[in-house]
């Protein structure tokens, strides 16, 4: 090809992309997915891009009129990637909405952009209280880590456990997860005996399981990240944890429904407090769980719930401006929306816009041969303890 | 006292892991002088084949290990002849280029058929749990892979130091002209003695799975363990990895359980007290190549 015609073709290319741009930013409304679709947090992204998928084909792809079109981008869980991805959409692809963001870094990054744009940012899956707090455009439907850690602390501290040993992750959820478990679960006359920190790239759960097994607690309260919930929970059973009575509970991240069968007949018992079970006993969870199976061959876990509630959110704002898009209209239709979601009842805090939930206790049985996390206790309408003790 | 033995078993059994995952990366190291960081790959494919036959295809544990251990080998192979035999000559930074992309690839291949999660391997019941041994707790599994490695171990020192092979090998590798100028196809050595090396960490990563957790990052994860097992050791035998990986096996487990605020740096600081005190590892040759 000659430079002449390479020249033609660019500026022909070009004139065509001016021409499309305009007609096409008009009647659809875009929302910037930003999801870690590889790397260790994968899973997480994917559930959030099937249960998006999932709610466009029942509901439609049309709402108030407008086409909406959702651009999915991966960021693999790194902050960097997350702000550049960010920025990009909103200033090349001028989004109406930025969501996803499966950790906490992640959604930070974006906040000031969020802010500085006007535009919603809906996260649907990292758990720390402070995200809220840093752009006025942030709202969430997944959950906080106070939610579920205060309220097993609680239920341990009532429920004949005095000894406790933890065991968590050397990160900030980790930390944040003992903290509030720490607080809540001493305030009810409990007993610290052990607290371990393993580091975040941790291969062998052994020595520390040694040390938990040796400080006989009534119970080791766990947390790790999603993927290491299998390896500890086999390694507990073959410590022989289990036959010395020593109980698991946590956070129902480590007992998440889409790791939960691998880890085997190990998990069984294993007490934890939540916001989501593939197993919730509602009709709306039901429906929720089959057309989730059936167009994507597996369970849903929680991350999944989130992204599902978080694309159901930014529908029902849209339908209360009537597919105007501006971003102070929709973060105020947002507010105090209330709704049944697979997970029980929930609702956005109108003064913080974070989510407000059902935390249930649950107990890991085996229900027609898969095993399940069985719901047999219910806080009600949580709000996130992180914010509410300020 | 019965807890000390409990942890100087654990750190045997992580040790003697450690040395089958890495003592093909001593191997082509050492004897070869080729840098291949793509190791942990064979490794990996060896967990997945495991996986797969056992949970999948319904095979008894006992015999897809066999198996883990010809397709890592039978791939390496493949590879070796391929691709590996062009970078024998090349500089050390051109492999080091090539295995981390091989390794990216593996990495990003694996995501794409199996998935990103973590997978395990079912066991047979015989061996899970503990069983009581004087008062020392004994995993049954653990047990296991301290008798396999063991034997593996064994039978690698006699290869190299009793057999034709292993005269060949180590003649092949101190002087390559003048070990075909005697009539070794030295070529043919290289690809066996890879393709072994790679069976022995196909072999390592299935046995691995229970312990270190099976996933598409894998080789990423361990790279840096396999490479400390190497360097700690030396590499111009079989002997000083193996004591290199049982002294970071004792020296991580018993470290974690005595001092959890220190654990993760007790392995690198072994490394690096040993490394200050004899820089070419225990049993490193004296001068460079």
């Amino acid at each position: 090809m000659s430079i002449r015609s390479q020249i033609l073709l660019a500026a022909g290319s070009v004139a065509a992309m001016l021409a499309l741009a305009p007609a096409h930013a008009q009647d659809s409304i875009k929302i910037g997915l930003i999801l870690p679709m590889t790397g260790g947090q994968a899973s997480t992204g994917k559930q959030i891009d099937n249960a998006v998928k999932l709610y466009m084909q029942q509901n439609g792809d049309t709402v108030a009129g407008k086409k909406i079109e959702v651009i999915l981008k991966d960021d693999g869980a790194v902050p960097d990637n997350t702000k550049r991805l960010a920025q990009e959409l909103i200033v090349n692809e001028k989004v109406n909405f930025i969501a996803g963001f499966g950790v906490t870094p992640a959604a930070l990054a974006a906040a000031p952009l969020a802010t500085q744009a006007k535009i919603p940012e809906v996260v649907m899956a990292a758990g720390t209280s402070i995200i809220t707090e840093r752009s006025p455009y942030i709202v969430r439907t997944s959950f906080t880590l106070a939610q579920s850690c205060t309220i097993i602390g609680d239920w341990a501290a009532k429920n004949g456990i005095k000894k406790v040993a933890t065991l968590t992750s050397d990160y900030a959820p980790g930390n944040d997860a003992l903290n509030f478990f720490k607080q809540n679960f001493t305030a009810g006359g409990g007993e610290i005996v052990e607290e371990v920190k393993v580091p975040l790239q941790n291969p062998d759960f052994a020595p520390f399981l040694q040390r938990m097994k040796d400080s006989k607690p009534d119970a080791v309260f766990v947390f790790v990240p999603a993927g290491q919930g299998g390896n500890f929970m086999k390694q507990y059973a073959e410590r022989g944890l289990d036959k010395a009575g020593i109980k698991v509970i946590g956070p129902g991240d480590v007992m998440d429904d889409d790791l939960l069968n691998g880890m085997g007949d190990a998990a069984l018992g294993t007490v934890t407090a939540h916001l989501y079970s593939a197993a919730h006993p509602s009709a709306a969870n039901k429906e929720f769980v089959a057309a989730y199976k059936k167009a994507f061959g597996q369970r849903p876990g929680f991350m999944a719930v989130g992204g599902y509630d978080g694309i159901r959110l930014i529908y029902e704002a849209l339908k209360k401006t009537g597919g105007k898009t501006d971003g102070d209209a929709l973060i105020a239709a947002m507010k105090g929306a209330k709704w049944e979601s697979p997970r029980g009842p929930i609702m956005i805090d109108p003064e913080t816009r974070d989510i407000v939930q059902n935390i249930y206790i649950r107990k890991v049985e085996k229900v027609d041969g898969e095993l399940y996390n069985v719901e047999f206790a219910t806080f009600e309408a949580v709000k996130d303890s992180g914010k509410t003790k300020k | 006292m019965t807890t000390l033995f409990t942890i100087l078993f654990d750190g045997v059994a992580y040790g003697m892991l450690l040395f089958v995952l890495a003592c093909g990366l001593a191997v082509t190291l050492g004897l070869m002088n080729f840098v291949n960081l793509a190791h942990g790959a064979f490794a990996m494919t060896g967990g997945y084949i495991c996986a797969v036959l056992v949970n999948n295809q319904g095979w008894p544990f006992f015999a897809a290990l066999p198996l883990a251990f010809v397709t890592a080998a039978l791939v390496g192979v493949a590879l070796e002849r391929t691709l590996y035999r062009h970078l024998y000559t090349r500089s050390h930074l051109d492999q080091v280029l090539f295995t981390i992309g091989l390794t990216f690839m593996s990495v990003a291949a694996v995501d794409y058929v199996m998935g990103s999660s973590r997978i395990f391997i079912k066991l047979p019941a015989a061996l899970e749990g503990q069983f009581d041994f004087f008062g020392v707790g004994i995993g049954r599994y653990r047990l296991m892979i301290i008798v396999i490695c063991g034997l593996l171990t064994v039978a690698l020192q006699l290869i190299l130091a009793k057999t034709r092979f292993g005269s060949r090998l180590r003649a092949a590798v101190d002087d390559p002209r003048a070990a075909s100028g005697l009539g070794i196809n030295v070529p043919q050595v290289f690809a066996f003695t890879f393709a072994f090396g790679c069976g022995l960490a196909g072999l390592g990563g299935a046995l691995s799975a229970e312990i270190l957790g099976l996933d598409p990052y894998f080789p990423l994860k361990f790279m840096i363990y396999f490479l400390i097992v190497v360097t700690v050791g030396g590499s111009s035998s079989i002997t000083g990895p193996f004591l290199a990986s049982l002294l970071l096996g004792i020296g991580d487990v018993a470290g974690k359980y005595y001092v959890p605020k220190m654990g993760p740096f007790v392995i690198y600081t072994i490394m690096i007290v040993i490394l200050i005190w004899r820089p070419n590892g225990l049993f490193g040759r004296a001068a460079a190549r």
